[in-house]
């Protein structure tokens, strides 16, 4: 797979979850160059271009992460706080998708910079909707810096 | 003022006068009485040795019958001041001479009498028989006043009254001094509980000035305030492992509660997740494959979805009551009237049914924490609406009234009710009085209702007969 030309990186370590998503998005039409990574170390080498993805171009950043908080190995928060923390990657944006509103870092991810925050609803039609909606808006009316 | 209510000082000075005077007079009277009785004593000695000479020198005159030499001799009784008369009679009994020669013969006793001397009417007289060879010649009579005994009387009299006068002086001066070294160690211990009272100074210690009762009190009353530091210092330590095992017992559960925190949090996004996977590769299924499933299957695939739909409300109700526990009640004025208006409005607003006519009494205003009070509302009233039942008109009445410096609250519809047996689990979690065909909803209403007021400090009570409509209300605290 092109991994130059990533529209949008879904950062998500249920495989189910991510397919989800990634078929909620494609039968949208907001995006058709999408990258799933399964955890929080392997969406920081994508990210950063560094171990297994050391061929991948620095600069090509994707046009939105999607991005869950709950992982295995590195978490959300720290991949969060490591892509706000860089002036190469500060400026994508960044949209937080949650299982729970009860997530007690939420208020941190705030913090580190995110754009937004989706709470992943039970029911399909609302997962449909909330994923197809947060991809409209960045993909399509937020223009991109 | 009464002899307890007068100070130490007086009260010592004059016990000491009042001895002191007691042990005067009684030593003076016993003075008095003795020298009462040697005088009289040695005065009657004296007069009957006179007696006595007189009567030897008179026997001349009395065998010769000479009552010249008998008036002379009598005569020169001139030289003893006391005796105011004396008379010689004859052995016949016959007054024979006198002394003083002008007194009348009536002063005398008419005939001579007893032998011997005795007081008579602050006089001493007696007869004394004048004898010669044991011949009785005749009697001698003497009378001598008491002047002398009086005189000397006074005399002791205004001594013992100067005595008096004199150790009474002495004894004010003498237990003014002495009073100081008993009352001065009294005022000073009274001084030092004073200034403990006053101070709740226990370490203050009073001195020790004497080895007497005073003494031992002073040691006394010095344990008494050991003893008292001593307890004081106990009960601050135990006051001190008191805190600490608060501070503990909290910081035990702000634990708990935090572990309860993240337990909710792992509850909402673990059981969420999976739900979500069943959910929605159902839908897929349906979605993807509706031409390959028969009748069945897509009623099997109806039931699904609907099932982890509601899996996912209870989840979110159960969150949204647990929320609750944690969350801190503000304190503000809240105004009913607008608060209420502001919900029947968006119910009517949202409601499907058209039949609905709500009646709002003017409602007084209550202090509690107005986004909590607000739900409060919403769930009796959707709970009226919901529980219509199949009455052509829903009525509802909303209300207030003050009770016991509370205002209570109510909302009474006219719908299907309840059955008063089944009261107690009313307000439990999860518990429901309907099943879900005839009513949808998971049973958290009224117990995020319950919850609310008990914060609010308030209480939350309901009446009903079963298809005759059901009351709920609720108390909370007046402005």
């Amino acid at each position: 797979m092109d991994t130059h030309a990533i529209e949008i990186l879904i950062v998500e370590d249920s495989m189910d979850d991510a397919n989800l998503t990634i078929r909620s998005l494609k039968k949208n039409n907001i995006a058709n160059n999408l990258y799933h990574v399964k955890d929080g170390a392997e969406a920081l080498d994508f990210i950063f271009a560094q171990g297994n993805y050391s061929s991948r171009s620095k600069s090509a950043n994707p046009k939105l992460i999607l991005l869950d908080l709950k992982m295995p190995k590195v978490n959300g928060v720290e991949v969060l706080e490591k892509i706000k923390g860089n002036p190469a990657t500060k400026t994508i944006p960044v949209v937080i998708l949650t299982s729970s509103q009860e997530d007690p870092d939420i208020k941190r991810c705030y913090e580190l910079g995110a754009n937004s925050y989706v709470t992943k609803p039970v029911e399909f039609e609302g997962f449909v909707k909330a994923v197809k909606e947060l991809g409209f808006y960045w993909m399509i009316l937020n223009k991109a810096l | 003022m009464l002899f307890k209510d007068l100070p130490i000082q007086k009260k010592l000075m004059g016990v000491i006068i009042l001895i002191s005077g007691i042990v005067l007079l009684v030593t003076c009277a016993a003075f008095f009485t003795y020298e009462v009785f040697t005088f009289r004593q040695t005065t009657t000695r004296q007069l009957s040795t006179l007696g006595e000479i007189i009567a030897t020198n008179s026997t001349a005159a009395l065998v010769f019958d000479d009552q010249k030499n008998a008036n002379e001799i009598l005569a020169a009784l001139k030289a003893e001041r006391h005796i105011t008369l004396a008379g010689l009679y004859n052995k016949e009994g016959k007054l024979f001479a006198q002394y003083p020669a002008a007194t009348l013969p009536g002063a005398f006793p008419p005939l001579p009498g007893k032998e011997g001397y005795r007081f008579e009417n602050s006089y001493l007289l007696g007869f004394q028989p004048v004898t010669q060879g044991g011949k009785h010649l005749g009697t001698l009579y003497l009378k001598s006043d008491m002047n002398a005994m009086y005189e000397r009387l006074w005399l002791y009299s205004g001594i013992t009254v100067l005595v008096i006068i004199v150790s009474f002086l002495l004894a004010y001066v003498l237990s003014k001094a002495l009073q100081k070294r008993i009352s001065i160690p009294i005022l000073s211990l009274a001084e030092t509980a004073k200034a403990i009272s006053d101070r709740q100074d226990y370490s203050v210690r009073a001195t020790k000035l004497s080895n007497d009762e005073l003494g031992a009190l002073t040691d006394a009353l010095n344990q008494m305030l050991t003893q008292i530091q001593k307890q004081n210092l106990e009960i601050t330590s135990f006051n001190q492992q008191l805190e600490q095992k608060v501070t503990e017992r909290t910081n035990e559960l702000q634990l708990a509660n935090k572990e309860l925190e993240s337990f909710t949090y792992s509850v909402s996004h673990d059981l969420r997740a999976p739900l979500r996977g069943i959910n929605s590769y159902t839908k897929i299924l349906e979605e993807d494959y509706v031409d390959k499933l028969d009748n069945d299957g897509k009623k099997i695939i109806e039931v699904i979805l609907r099932s982890s739909k509601r899996m996912g409300e209870l989840i979110d109700d159960l969150l949204a009551f647990s929320r609750l526990g944690r969350k801190e009640v503000t304190r503000n004025d809240i105004h009913m009237d607008a608060l209420v208006k502001g919900v029947t409005d968006d119910f009517m607003l949202i409601s499907v049914k058209n039949n609905i006519e709500i009646n709002i009494q003017p409602l007084l205003p209550a202090v509690g924490d107005q986004a909590l009070v607000k739900q409060v509302w919403v769930n009796l009233i959707s709970n009226a609406i919901k529980y219509a039942g199949k009455k052509t008109k829903t009525l509802i009445e909303i209300g207030s009234y003050p009770k016991e410096n509370r205002n209570v609250y109510y909302v009474k519809d006219n719908g299907v009710g309840f059955d008063m047996k089944y009261y107690a689990k009313l307000f439990g979690v999860f518990q429901r009085l309907h099943s879900n065909e005839e009513f949808e909803g998971t049973g958290v209403g009224l117990a995020i209702t319950h919850r609310i007021i008990q914060k609010h400090h308030g209480e939350v009570w309901a009446e009903s007969k079963l298809n005759e409509g059901a009351t709920f209300y609720f108390s909370l605290q007046t402005i």
